[in-house]
């Protein structure tokens, strides 16, 4: 699994991406997909739900399956059933996105390898919100370990 | 991305983690943030931390970046995702049982253990209808036969106060993840330096931070660390894993995942209670915490030099320092605590009660003094101190005789440390001669 973790891969995606696409991203405010795609709004990313269920999801159209957004997309953020994972790995390697990201507890190795086969980064088991909070963010003024080392201002 | 992430050291680590130049001042050491509350930037903002959508800080007893620099170094060094800080280490004791358990829920907790926490758990079960299930950890089995199905989490102290019993840490979380519970350890004695719990299988680390890591004996503070590998979504633990009234529904374990439980115990938990540590205490603490490793070698070095000394003294009986070479932890100490096992440990007077009380009464340079953990050298007789409020049965359960001292080896030169004893020892052989 750490090879899906890797700091550098979640460095490159969290700094460089712009369009993500939420597979699975919630209308409910209390669903974890929701949480993340109002942070990664209010962070200047734009943010596309993939929801068949839903017309429109944080003020942002909805979409059936990412075969259906016109435009390129960066991040496939997946919140959903690992089990759905291979399908959504395929349609993201049909897409051309730039990276598959799976949230906490979307743990699909079948899923990562059609990712990774078809050319794009991969990140398993962790949250693209924690990440960025991590990495740009305020995280570390909730007392959570960033990792972060240094002496030099910048 | 021209190189690769750096994995820095200990000692980097400890003077650099948690803490950056003040982005606005370019102040070097970290500001003591003095403040009660924060001016929101907007009402959206406002809203949003108050949700726990965005990480913002909202009011001192919840979060204060002072605090937070403390959190994360600690957080950091024992290898957890993340930490909260309390006002003290029983704060922190208390807050974490709170978050993790219901009426009728079970804990097993290793006997060998600090008077104050017994007193506390023992407490905690009356009000709260919790059952504590006391626990032999020097019984390999010890562990198996106390856990039940409403067992919620397994407890020990690294190295046990004062009796020095070393925690078989994969023995114990062998046993807690079979029954679906977290192994929960104190590691007040051996810091992360000396021991990280986190690495032999525990999920979570309570610390006095009021010894080794502020390490002058100036703050009262406390703290809890998470490993984040806990499965708090197992059926188990529906204060974790399932809607909290607290926050309209919110699932923590789903919503957060790995920072689910700190993310419980800050908002909710440690909000309710309000026993948070003061942002000059974490100024304090992470001062301490810059030199810990330097520190703890001379602490280690002292003590056991100290501990070799005592044994060949006359008037001396059972020397309870688990580093000796016929202690019967060595095993344990040469697997858990390779770079020492701390310096804090116990002694036996032939002399008894009275032997104790002439000893302490002839020391001049040794504080008598109930904490440890401190640069100064400090000896207390447990059984009229900190173990008083116990029974006689949990006075011995917990490694405590009549004639015990506890010492805590400060980083004074050891000749001095012994020339003090010896002239105590010498008191109390005289009291066993006329009694």
């Amino acid at each position: 699994m750490s090879e899906f973790q890797d700091r550098r891969t979640i460095q490159e995606i969290v700094l460089n991406a712009g369009t993500v696409a939420i597979v699975g991203l919630s209308a409910s405010e209390l669903r974890a997909s929701n949480f993340v795609g109002y942070y990664l709004k209010r962070h200047g990313y734009r943010v596309l739900p993939v929801n068949p269920n839903e017309e429109r999801v944080l003020g942002e159209r909805a979409y059936s399956s990412l075969l259906d957004v016109p435009e390129h997309i960066d991040v496939v953020d997946v919140f959903r059933d690992p089990a759905a994972v291979p399908q959504i790995a395929r349609e993201a390697v049909q897409v051309s996105a730039g990276a598959l990201w799976l949230q906490f507890r979307v743990i699909s190795p079948d899923g990562a390898q059609i990712a990774l086969d078809g050319g794009l980064s991969v990140v398993m088991d962790r949250c693209l919100k924690v990440e960025h909070a991590r990495l740009l963010g305020r995280m570390h003024w909730m007392g959570f370990d960033t990792g972060v080392i240094a002496g030099s201002r910048r | 991305m021209d190189e690769a992430p750096r994995d820095f050291g200990f000692n980097t680590r400890a003077v650099h983690a948690g803490q950056r130049p003040d982005p606005y001042t370019g102040a070097s050491a970290t500001p003591i943030y003095q403040t009660a509350g924060f001016v929101f930037e907007d009402t959206e903002s406002a809203s949003a931390y108050f949700n726990l959508q965005e990480y913002g800080n909202v009011y001192s007893r919840i979060m204060n970046p002072t605090v937070a620099a403390f959190e994360e170094r600690l957080a950091n060094l024992e290898g957890g995702v993340g930490a909260v800080a309390f006002a003290s280490g029983l704060a922190a004791q208390a807050g974490l049982f709170f978050a993790l358990l219901e009426p009728g829920d079970r804990i097993a907790v290793a006997k060998a253990l600090y008077g104050g926490s017994t007193a506390q758990l023992n407490h905690l079960a009356r009000k709260l209808q919790i059952t504590v299930d006391w626990v032999d950890m020097d019984d390999p089995d010890g562990w198996r036969r106390a856990v039940a199905a409403e067992t919620k989490a397994l407890f020990a102290e690294t190295i046990a106060n004062p009796g020095g019993n070393v925690l078989d840490i994969s023995l114990a979380a062998a046993v807690a993840h079979e029954v679906g519970a977290p192994l929960v350890v104190d590691n007040t004695f051996a810091t992360p330096y000396l021991c990280r719990p986190l690495e032999f299988g525990a999920d979570l680390i309570i610390h006095s931070a009021t010894k080794f890591l502020v390490g002058n004996g100036t703050t009262i503070a406390g703290a809890v660390v998470d490993s984040g590998t806990f499965d708090w979504s197992n059926g188990r633990f529906p204060s974790i894993a399932e809607p909290s009234t607290a926050y309209h529904g919110l699932k923590f374990h789903e919503t957060f995942g790995v920072y689910g439980l700190l993310m419980k115990l800050r908002s909710e938990t440690l909000r309710d209670f309000g026993a948070v540590l003061a942002p000059f205490n974490a100024f304090l603490l992470l001062l301490g915490m810059e030199s810990l490793a330097v520190r703890m070698d001379r602490h280690v070095a002292n003590a056991l030099t100290v501990a070799e000394w005592l044994r060949r003294q006359p008037g001396v009986e059972a020397v309870r320092h688990p580093a000796l070479p016929d202690s019967p932890y060595r095993p344990l100490v040469e697997r858990y605590l390779p770079a020492g096992a701390g310096s804090v440990f116990s002694f036996d007077l032939e002399s008894g009660r009275e032997g104790g009380r002439r000893f302490i009464e002839a020391l001049s340079l040794w504080s008598h003094l109930a904490n440890v953990g401190d640069t100064k050298s400090l000896v207390i007789h447990p059984a009229s101190t900190t173990h008083r409020q116990l029974s006689d049965e949990e006075l011995v359960a917990s490694g405590v005789a009549p004639g015990t001292v506890r010492l805590s080896v400060g980083l004074e030169d050891v000749d001095d440390l012994v020339w003090d004893l010896e002239r105590g020892l010498r008191a109390a052989r005289g009291s066993a001669v006329t009694a």
